[in-house]
């Protein structure tokens, strides 16, 4: 099967980024260098073209019940124009996948979700919708860029007539962005303040060259999946097939906050009130390497050369400013007893066991 | 951009031979596909290295690449300045980002090499 490709594919190549097959999707994975766009966020302002992620419409009388009935988190505390950050489970309790929930109006939700499983998303709400509500594949319909960083709130305000410093963090306003139909949400997955600009796709690329232009004082760079995975990863935010997937519940992610299990019944809730009860294996710890090697996704963790779990994702990102030496981050999963912070543990890396310790996440919060 | 006195492979190394001995890196269009360049297994002094085998690891911040031997012989220094500023593969790939010197055991390999021309048609048609 062909790449997909977001409106921006073209933009892309022409600004010289290295692509990738992220999920089926050609995308962007650096422009001028990771580490570079990854301090550009957390400084400054970073524009992502994330069109790859997937939208759902729910729409009808009973909307809220399907919603409700799918979801881990308490949609009914949404009031219009908020949005919450919740998952999708399986019966047995695992991830079919992590969105966030847009509350549009009283019959009206908008799930995004993750680009790979927009299509399973669809079904599994198709699957098991007994609900006088419809469910609406939406993605081809929307394009989607993100600005992020301290100064993303400044870029975005001179595009757009909708005062946005009154909007605070999870919550949206439908209105106009440089002339074009357009949902802003004050959302992202940097652990930075920003905006994720929902439009239609033929307003993507003047748009996404508007926001570079009006972030250019800013020193606002284009940034690609790489830096996405670093911020998000520093800000110890799961990334689905990595963190949460069919065989990892909410609990084992570390995921507590956003299971409300006094909110009625929903798919998933049975096993995961279970598992409580028998109490947890293993859990999400984050660590640091210590010694000389670079832990990877999927690399084994050690305790005292007992092979005790797997690197889920590990990344490299800088440790202060220049010349400070570069940090080798990453979270997996290990035995409860060890996913504490402080213990000593090793990553497996090319057979050699690479000191490292776990530590407390996130690895990042922005100062507020 | 590719010095004349060195020669190249396919896989991205270069070698520059003065009496008997090769200095070997990885070249300036291989660092720029590897992006930020974050560490570096350098060979132990002493060991013995066949051309075309694994011989060193190059990490960037999106993954772990295995540097090629471009000749045969004994790893007889290593560039230990690349422990504490791997970033230097980055911008000096053809000079202070050396890897390793290895004294040649089959000199007549480097005839196999690519030459500068070679190399960067060879890049061209890539």
């Amino acid at each position: 099967m062909p790449l997909l490709k977001t409106p921006l594919n073209a933009v892309h190549r022409a600004l010289g980024a290295k692509m990738v097959d992220f999920g089926g999707w050609d995308m962007p994975v650096e422009y001028q260098g990771v580490l570079d766009e990854h301090s550009a966020v957390r400084e400054r302002a970073g524009l992502f073209d994330v069109s790859h992620m997937g939208e759902l419409e729910v729409r009808g009388p009973q909307a809220l019940d399907l919603v409700q009935h799918l979801t881990v988190n308490d949609a009914s505390k949404l009031k219009p124009g908020q949005a919450q950050y919740s998952a999708l489970l399986y019966g047995h309790g695992g991830f079919v996948d992590d969105i966030l929930v847009h509350k549009v109006a009283d019959e009206h939700y908008f799930l995004c979700v993750n680009a790979s499983n927009q299509d399973k998303d669809y079904q599994h709400l198709a699957a098991h919708n007994r609900f006088d509500a419809s469910v609406e594949n939406a993605g081809p319909r929307y394009a989607q860029l993100a600005v992020q960083g301290p100064l993303a709130t400044g870029v975005v305000q001179k595009l757009t007539d909708i005062h946005l410093t009154p909007i605070k963090r999870y919550h949206f306003v439908d209105g106009h962005f440089s002339g074009a139909p357009a949902r802003i949400a004050r959302t992202g997955y940097t652990g930075e303040d920003g905006w994720e600009i929902y439009i239609a796709p033929q307003f993507a690329e003047r748009l996404w060259k508007e926001i570079l232009a009006a972030g250019a004082d800013a020193g606002i760079l284009p940034c690609g999946l790489g830096a996405r995975n670093t911020l998000r990863l520093e800000s110890a935010m799961p990334l689905y097939g990595h963190e949460i997937h069919a065989s990892i519940t909410p609990w084992e992610a570390g995921l507590d906050w956003i299971v409300k299990l006094d909110k009625g019944d929903f798919l998933g809730r049975e096993a995961l009130v279970k598992q409580k009860q028998r109490g947890l294996t293993r859990k999400l710890a984050g660590f640091e390497v210590q010694g000389r090697g670079i832990a990877r996704d999927g690399y084994e963790i050690l305790k005292n050369g007992v092979g005790s779990g797997w690197v889920t994702s590990a990344g490299v990102i800088r440790g202060g400013p220049a010349p400070a030496l570069n940090k080798n981050i990453g979270m997996g999963f290990l035995p409860v007893p060890l996913s504490e912070a402080g213990h000593a543990i090793e990553i497996s890396v090319r057979g050699r066991g690479v000191e490292a310790v776990t530590v407390p996440m996130p690895f990042y919060k922005r100062a507020r | 951009m590719y010095p004349e006195n060195y020669r190249y492979t396919k896989e991205h190394e270069w070698v520059h031979v003065e009496n008997g001995v090769g200095t070997i890196g990885i070249t300036d269009h291989a660092q720029h596909e590897l992006g930020d360049i974050v560490y570096v297994e350098l060979p132990k002094i002493g060991t013995h290295v066949e051309q075309a085998k694994n011989f060193a690891v190059v990490e960037s911040v999106k993954a772990a690449s295995e540097i090629f031997a471009p000749v045969s012989g004994e790893v007889i220094a290593a560039n230990d300045a690349l422990t504490a500023t791997p970033e230097l593969l980055n911008s000096d790939a053809h000079g202070a980002g050396w890897i390793a010197k290895i004294k040649l055991s089959v000199p007549e390999e480097i005839d196999r090499l690519l030459s500068p021309t070679d190399y960067q048609a060879y890049l061209g048609e890539g």
